[in-house]
């Protein structure tokens, strides 16, 4: 990143070229032959990404304020839209059921990933095998995944093979697919499963790159294994440990496949929500549409909070 | 935390827990395997038997015998072979630029191509829909591939730097000097070189497109283009009690996935690991 530097918004200009500065490096980015060819070529990704992405997303925000029906008129309705999605009992279900699996799924990933990781750190025989098997699960379509669960999690028939292990060592007696509490505990299991593995390959990476003398001098200084981590490998993982769990988080948000088709179309989220206003009842529509941009909002919030809150106690 | 084991049985429980670990990863896979491969009378027993007591390939028939699951198989290659061929093409030129063009706005258009891994897809969907409406594009593939490969392309923008930044750099200078434009020089020199970067990111692009449901369940209205993973969820309504065709419909898609991505392992986990150290 090091020709950052001559590009515009850097601090370290002085104060007359602060408005000449960019403009001129502006007009020698367009003359440069080698550099208007770098625009030619990132030109096709940007225009996929304008059209696809921002012009959409800006849409969805103007049309948050329309009252739609489709292929009909719309009219501008100010904040209605908000209104009633904040009003819809639906929404609230939605709301609290993509909280719950939010937190009980990243915390429990996060959890075991790193148990996972500091175990597969280790040189050991079979290492190779157990690294390989933790990718498997990760490569499958989650919807598919919530297929075969589902069938594990049937009450009472011979496939049901989850159902009946839990249902004899007594922990949960009642059906798991017949009640939402239950689903969405099966599902965060589900997601976990598929998940968790990828979650300790992240913070493997991020264990691999701490220095082996680090743990020797600590050893040295007497330091147990349990002091060890807490004082030396987590600070040290931290920055990995962030980006796993940004990405882990803002996932599970937006979850959808997973909960849709584990719970039979019945189970609410904030993505099933607008997935039942925008395809199934057009007259919800314009709720749909809301609680999409609802989602947006509230992603960048819990990226600004991770970023702002994880990321300064690294710096400490 | 390498180093030896500090007791016998410091050993003994974590090979337990290593154990445990790749039993619960994997058994999920034997499982599905096997009701899909034993008889209806076996699938009904209760309580199941753990090992299967019956062969039986009535569910593969089932499956194969259906045209949507035929249908679907084919939908989801041609979806996910046009995103996959879409986004290299896109994303390589994007990437060398990238890696080893320079110019001032550098920073900013790799970080805006990376921020698209963190947009939620959901947040486009009714206004895509609108517009694939008004166009008559809905259930079509291109109502698919067109979302598809916004999300798959930060992904192959990122591995293809991370591959092309690993190339020596003397090897593309080299073609310089003899007189070949930058160009060329990508053409030339540094696609072929990195060929198996090329490869592993194209994997990534196919599978990521191969399991995307959000936009095929909400575009893709009938069997003539919903891809596989929307019609096996529906299979578990029309074959509400066939299990062994739904674990059956399940392995047909997810053994061919779990194989290549085993293939390509290593590559598959330096390349996505390798952003979250730097």
């Amino acid at each position: 990143m090091a020709e950052r530097a001559t590009g515009p918004g850097t601090g370290a200009r002085p104060s007359g070229g602060l408005v000449l500065g960019p403009l001129r490096t502006l007009t020698n980015e367009f003359t440069d032959k080698e550099r208007r060819l770098a625009y030619i070529l990132v030109t096709p990704a940007l225009a996929i990404i304008l059209a696809i992405a921002l012009f959409p997303l800006l849409y969805a925000i103007w049309l948050s304020f329309q009252e739609i029906i489709i292929n009909q008129s719309s009219s501008f309705v100010g904040l209605q839209n908000y209104v009633e999605m904040f009003q819809d009992p639906d929404f609230h279900s939605a709301l609290r059921n993509t909280t719950v699996f939010t937190v009980l799924s990243v915390s429990l990933e996060l959890v075991a990933g790193m148990a996972i990781a500091l175990a597969l750190s280790r040189a050991f025989k079979g290492r190779g095998i157990a690294r390989a098997t933790a990718l498997a699960p990760w490569a499958f379509p989650p919807a598919i995944a919530a297929v075969m669960w589902r069938l594990m999690f049937q009450d009472q028939v011979g496939g049901g093979i989850v159902a009946y292990l839990i249902k004899s060592s007594g922990i949960y007696t009642h059906p798991i697919l017949g009640n939402d509490a239950a689903l969405i505990g099966a599902a965060v299991l589900v997601d976990a499963w598929k998940t968790t593995p990828f979650m300790a390959l992240l913070l493997l990476a991020g264990l691999q790159v701490i220095p082996q003398d680090v743990y020797e001098a600590t050893k040295v200084d007497g330091a147990t294994s349990w002091q060890q981590f807490w004082r030396v490998t987590l600070p040290l993982v931290r920055p990995a440990m962030l980006v796993a769990l940004l990405f882990r988080t803002l996932d599970a948000w937006r979850v959808y496949d997973l909960l849709w088709v584990m719970g039979n179309r019945q189970l609410n989220s904030l993505s099933v929500y607008v997935y039942n206003g925008v395809k199934i009842s057009q007259l919800d529509f314009s709720l749909g549409n809301a609680a999409a941009v609802f989602v947006f909002l509230s992603s960048i919030a819990i990226a600004f909070v991770f970023i702002k809150v994880l990321g300064t106690r690294a710096v400490e | 935390m390498g180093g030896e084991f500090e007791t016998r049985w410091g050993k003994i429980v974590f090979y337990v827990l290593i154990i445990l670990f790749v039993l619960m990863t994997i058994s999920p896979l034997l499982w599905m395997a096997k009701m899909a491969l034993v008889s209806q009378a076996e699938l009904d027993a209760y309580p199941p038997t753990i090992l299967p007591q019956s062969f039986d390939l009535t569910s593969f028939q089932t499956i194969f015998g259906d045209n949507r699951f035929r249908a679907g198989l084919v939908n989801s290659m041609v979806i996910a072979g046009a995103t996959t061929v879409i986004c290299l093409s896109v994303g390589s030129i994007a990437a060398y630029a990238l890696a080893r063009l320079e110019f001032g706005l550098r920073g900013p258009v790799l970080s805006m191509i990376l921020a698209v891994a963190f947009f939620p897809a959901v947040a486009i969907i009714a206004p895509l829909f609108l517009q694939f409406s008004n166009w008559g594009m809905v259930n079509t593939y291109q109502s698919m591939i067109i979302p598809d490969v916004l999300f798959a392309l930060p992904l192959t923008v990122y591995l293809l730097v991370a591959y092309f930044r690993e190339l020596p750099l003397d090897i593309e200078e080299a073609a310089k000097v003899d007189g070949a434009g930058p160009m060329q020089t990508f053409f030339r020199v540094t696609l072929p070189l990195s060929i198996p970067g090329v490869v592993t990111t194209g994997l990534l692009c196919f599978i990521f497109a191969a399991t995307e449901f959000l936009f095929a369940n909400t575009f893709a209205f009938d069997s003539t283009t919903q891809p596989v993973t929307v019609i096996i969820p529906q299979f578990a309504s029309q074959y509400r009690t066939d299990y062994g065709a739904q674990a059956a419909a399940s392995m047909v898609v997810t053994i061919p996935l779990t194989i290549l991505v085993l293939a390509f392992q290593r590559r598959i986990v330096s390349g996505l690991t390798a952003g979250a150290v730097k």
